[in-house]
């Protein structure tokens, strides 16, 4: 039925430009000056659950608890899942192919989705040890990792 | 006040890849005026609540349904938009229904994923701080989870290419679906890789289309039909948003959602129970991972009860005998074309598809990346 019409039918073009900025608020302020200055990653532990969130937060998911404190989290890690992404789009900070990984750094509980790199495509393992190759000129966001490689 | 919510009217577009003949509210309205004709109401005056589910991005529009009140009945009327999957619509509408406020409500929901970039309004569900940055989008959010399922259990791409095969071959029985035909393992296997684990074929299709449903009060629904499909149960739950948050092969959310919708029914073994399922498989391994958070199977059994033929329109449990999501339904509509396809299987509807003697289903619908909000509906007749 989508097929005959009496009219030719007619396309607004829509295109929306929009900058956004948003206030990392009281964890992710602490997380992305550590991580532009101390080349540190920070996560949130709460002490009732005995866990350590990364991303930092400052409520913990599990028990409502609010969370005050933070603590050097990585910056090894070791991957839980991988991707290799074959299409392109603009929203990708880096051409295709390319490795996206959840990468559980030592000493959190919740793992981090980013780049994995500097690895034939082949040789990427689930339990692969990695670390952070951080970005030279830091801007604070989360590309000051450039991306994670093995050990 | 009433105990029961009824199902006393169902209708679909047809699924296309691209409608360029028809904006979203002409669309939407296809399905609107199909079902007042099926169920022989009218508007305003029988319907007392209108709800609409779409997401704003897609439409092009903030609060997108104040576009599209004249074509829904909602014009100095009451009407509502549900910004998550139509499960959760079927939910609140219900809930209007059974607070006593409303008697008969008018569910529709409607999509054009053809008018944009999927990735790109995607990307915008990750969270602006952490991940959105990284260019994230439901698809390669979904090859990780892809991957993490498949390693936790061993299992291999054929086991997810079986459901593509068997889906898109129901799909040949269904009309209103567009992504059909005789397709093999091989042929799913050989497609282009996207996000690895997942290859073209794995993936749902573009699709624009809506669906509308009728929901009454018992004594209403008595009144307007003789074959009531009844809502009985219906839960949802929410897990974490973050990637790196949940076990991405662990399905918590759907297993609470599911045992709300059992236990509401008074389902205490969905394996005995349930003739029937239709759940959300965006992409083909999520029909296996969601069969198991629906207690359909034990966990990491799901690929050998499809390989059984269990699963298949003739099979034990048939899942997905409309062809499901892989036969191109949109976002946002998915569920609500789960609850529309059950319901015909439950009147014995559903022509070549049908499944024989079916008289519980239960439909599966979520939002998010990775199914992150889970909603389950049980129907019986």
């Amino acid at each position: 039925m989508e097929t005959k019409t009496e009219y030719q039918p007619f396309e607004v073009d829509q295109h929306l430009t929009a900058r956004g900025n948003y206030w990392a608020g009281k964890a992710g302020s602490r997380f992305f000056v550590s991580i532009r200055d101390k080349k540190k990653l920070l996560g949130s532990p709460c002490k009732t659950c005995n866990k350590v969130f990364w991303p930092p937060r400052s409520i913990c998911t599990f028990c409502f608890g609010e969370l005050k404190e933070m603590v050097e989290i990585g910056p090894l890690g070791t991957v839980e899942t991988f991707t290799v992404v074959a299409y392109a789009e603009p929203i990708h900070p880096r051409p295709a192919p390319f490795i996206y990984a959840v990468i559980r750094l030592d000493g959190a509980d919740t793992g981090m989705a980013h780049f994995l790199d500097e690895v034939e495509i082949d040789q990427v393992r689930i339990g692969m040890r990695v670390k952070p190759v951080f970005a030279t000129e830091r801007k604070g966001n989360i590309l000051d990792i450039r991306y994670f490689k093995p050990l | 006040m009433t105990e029961r919510v009824a199902i006393v009217g169902v209708a679909q577009t047809r699924f296309a890849p691209k409608r360029v003949d028809v904006n979203y509210g002409e669309m939407a309205y296809e399905a609107i005026s199909q079902v007042l004709r099926d169920t022989g109401l009218t508007l305003p005056g029988d319907v007392d609540n209108a709800i609409s589910c779409s997401h704003d991005i897609w439409d092009g529009q903030t609060i997108s349904n104040i576009g599209i009140t004249d074509v829904i009945g909602g014009h100095l009327r009451s009407e509502e938009k549900m910004a998550l999957d139509g499960t959760t619509a079927v939910y609140y509408g219900m809930v209007g229904i059974l607070s006593g406020e409303y008697n008969c409500t008018l569910i529709m929901a409607h999509t054009k994923m053809s008018q944009t970039n999927r990735n790109i309004v995607n990307n915008v569900a990750f969270d602006p701080i952490y991940t959105r940055m990284l260019g994230f989008d439901y698809t390669s959010a979904a090859a990780l989870q892809a991957r993490r399922y498949l390693y936790k259990y061993g299992l291999t791409r054929e086991d997810t290419a079986r459901v593509v095969v068997k889906n898109l071959a129901n799909a040949r029985h269904n009309p209103s679906a567009h992504q059909v035909g005789v397709v093999t393992i091989e042929d799913v296997l050989s497609s282009p890789a996207v996000a690895t684990p997942i290859h073209r074929l794995d993936i749902a299709p573009d699709t624009d289309g809506a669906v509308a449903i009728i929901i009454a009060s018992e004594e209403r629904a008595r009144q307007i039909t003789d074959k009531p499909v009844w809502v009985l149960g219906i839960g949802s739950c929410y897990d974490a948003h973050y990637l790196g948050d949940r076990d991405l092969a662990n399905t918590f959310a759907l297993e609470k959602a599911a045992g709300r919708a059992y236990a509401m029914a008074g389902i205490k073994n969905p394996r005995r129970a349930v003739d029937l399922a239709e759940v959300g498989e965006e992409f083909s391994y999520q029909e296996l991972l969601w069969m198991e958070g629906l207690g359909l199977c034990e966990r990491g059994e799901a690929a050998k009860v499809v390989a059984s033929g269990a699963t298949a329109i003739g099979g034990k449990l048939p899942v997905n005998a409309s062809g499901g999501l892989l036969s191109g339904v949109p976002i946002n509509v998915a569920g609500l074309n789960r609850v529309a396809e059950a319901v015909l299987q439950l009147r014995g509807e559903a022509g070549e598809r049908q499944v024989r003697g079916a008289k519980i289903a239960v439909a599966q619908g979520h939002s998010g990346f990775c199914g992150q909000h889970q909603c389950v509906v049980v129907l019986g007749n």
